[in-house]
């Protein structure tokens, strides 16, 4: 674990969004939204849970983390940044010409294990690692962060059958639920709801979290598989935009880029925050 | 082509601990030895084609040589987004097999023939794309994939060319395989549909035509100076398909011929044409209805040389 000793999560989740404002605004690109309302299940997941080194960052027995929801790289990015796995100066090239850091998440970059930006990949390829370390007896543990959109994928749920039939307690699923896909609200395009029962009907052994709540997040994270022999999936509830008000709850800041004026004042209300 | 493929499996599974067989709940009857012999090796990932290759990704991600294997269209184009960025992004170790190549499974229907297949994978970077015309060819190409790093495509047909070996003949992928020389004109075939250049070639040589038959068992990469040659050293290039004419065999020897400047007599590339394969028969049937047969082959080169073909067409 490489978060400096005395970040609190919550002063890491802050220095996520901080950057991804920044890199999304000189960027010129990618998903504020999405990205603030993963930022502090990241931090808690990077700032103790996972077990991880930026000094060795292929060592075999990591944990593995997958951001199924690649568009929100920028605040994978940040947080590996500030987690020391490549200088926090690479952050300002995001999305621009000759950089590394793609706007939906690469591997290039140390510590990601995979690219993805296409949705629904990214649990099937966790459910691979996961399966090769059930088959190898290792203890490393797999993660894999999906949006609520994303669930609108088949895959996800062919990948979810597999998982469970397998029993695969090594793999936790995150669902960042934030009720906002690309260009409306949940709800309004393919409802998800009973979204607990259907990953339980799946096989899943379920938990609710407020994904913004850290003490509950670390609590949540700590208790890991949730039962023997079956994958866990975390449904956190969040708010897209969180940790800005004007961005918070909206369609719009999905793909909205935070400039003048409306950059200065998200600036000042994370700077602004405890 | 499949027993060949799967009795590699058996011999190299052994040797390779690593190697995992993914199928999406095909194979029946075929697989029993290897599921019995090396259950720890099998995984069957049920009806699901795009988490097949999802997780064939991430286990080659974390160091296995993984094979998935399906019938026709199902491994490849159901999943093709799955193969693109998961797999050949990644440079992932997956080897994808699909069995009944072209028309081979006939009158099961156009949902299970692959005929578009080798246009779409030779256009992924980094994809090793092999389709073997005869059994030999077929065990060869599945024992150099045991060995071989990085994403490839196995298109294995259900019909096949003899065996026809020169003493010592060696497999060697990349390249393009002379089955019989010939400086009349040059039959370029890619898969069990090879036996029909050969029927032809026979025929053909009752005129006085030589032809020189290449086996292009490696469409991707493409072994450009063995086509080349045939360009400038015979009368004309037929290139024999069981797959649209675009952009498979007659579209990447077309690409690479005029990339370097090689250019045959004639060129003619025999293949489905704007067409799906829609009409009902067994894979022979439907050979002689899209005029990919070897009287086809004999009718196009005689109409080409402005020769005859007589009784033999």
């Amino acid at each position: 674990m490489t978060t400096p000793a005395n970040y609190s999560t919550r002063y890491l989740a802050r220095r996520i969004r901080t950057h991804a404002l920044r890199m999304t605004s000189s960027g010129g690109g990618s998903h504020i939204g999405a990205i603030f309302s993963c930022a502090d299940i990241l931090a808690v997941l990077y700032g103790g849970i996972l077990n991880v080194d930026a000094a060795d960052p292929n060592k075999a027995d990591r944990d593995r983390f997958v951001l199924s929801k690649g568009h929100a790289g920028g605040g994978l990015y940040a947080v590996l940044a500030e987690s020391g796995f490549f200088p926090i100066e690479e952050l300002q090239t995001h999305y621009k010409d000759g950089s590394h850091l793609s706007g939906h998440v690469s591997h290039r970059l140390p510590g990601i294990e995979v690219s993805t930006g296409a949705l629904g990949h990214g649990l099937s390829i966790a459910a691979g690692m996961a399966y090769s370390a059930k088959l190898k007896q290792a203890q490393h543990r797999v993660f894999c962060l999906l949006s609520d959109g994303e669930c609108d994928e088949g895959s996800i749920w062919e990948a979810a059958l597999f998982a469970a039939h397998h029993g695969l307690s090594g793999l936790t699923t995150i669902v960042d639920y934030n009720r906002i896909q690309g260009i409306a609200r949940v709800s309004e395009v393919i409802e998800l709801e009973p979204f607990a029962d259907k990953w339980t009907a799946f096989g899943w052994a379920v938990r609710e979290v407020d994904g913004h709540d850290h003490d509950a997040l670390q609590c949540a994270f700590e208790a890991v598989p949730f039962a023997s022999a079956r994958p866990s999936c975390l449904i956190a509830h969040t708010t897209k935009g969180k940790g800005v008000s004007f961005m918070e709850d909206t369609v719009l800041w999905h793909y909205r880029i935070p400039r003048g004026a409306e950059f200065a004042a998200a600036l000042a209300e994370l700077e602004n925050q405890t | 082509m499949r027993d060949a493929f799967i009795s590699v499996l058996n011999e190299g599974a052994p040797r390779h601990p690593e190697l995992i067989l993914l199928t999406g709940d095909l194979g029946f009857g075929v697989l029993n030895e290897f599921v019995d012999r090396f259950p720890r090796q099998y995984l069957n990932v049920g009806v699901a084609e795009q988490n097949m290759s999802g997780l064939a990704a991430g286990l080659a991600i974390e160091g296995h040589t993984v094979f998935t294997y399906s019938i026709g269209n199902f491994p490849t184009l159901r999943c093709l987004e799955q193969i693109r960025n998961d797999i050949c992004y990644h440079g992932a170790n997956v080897k994808i097999v699909c069995i009944g190549g072209g028309m081979s499974y006939g009158a099961v229907g156009f949902s299970h023939h692959a005929t578009e297949d080798l246009a779409i994978l030779r256009s992924l970077p980094g994809m090793l794309v092999l389709s073997p015309c005869d059994l030999w060819e077929a065990s060869e190409a599945s024992r150099y994939l045991l060995a071989h790093r990085g994403p490839a495509y196995l298109r294995l047909d259900k019909s096949v060319a003899p065996v026809n070996l020169r003493p010592g003949e060696i497999f060697c992928p990349g390249t393009v395989r002379v089955v019989r020389d010939g400086a009349d004109v040059t039959l370029a075939a890619t898969g069990g549909i090879l036996a029909e250049a050969l029927l032809a070639a026979d025929r053909l040589a009752e005129l006085g035509i030589q032809c020189r038959v290449l086996s292009v068992h490696t469409v991707k990469p493409l072994d450009t100076a063995t086509l080349a040659a045939a360009a400038s050293e015979t009368g004309g290039i037929l290139s024999i398909e069981e797959h649209a004419i675009d952009g498979g065999l007659g579209g990447a020897i077309a690409e690479s011929l005029m990339e370097v400047g090689a250019f045959p007599n004639f060129f003619v590339r025999m293949g489905l044409r704007n067409t799906f394969s829609s009409e009902i028969g067994s894979q022979q049937y439907l050979r002689k209805f899209y005029s990919l047969d070897a009287a086809a082959i004999v009718e196009t080169v005689s109409a080409k040389l402005g020769i005859a073909a007589g009784s033999c067409a």
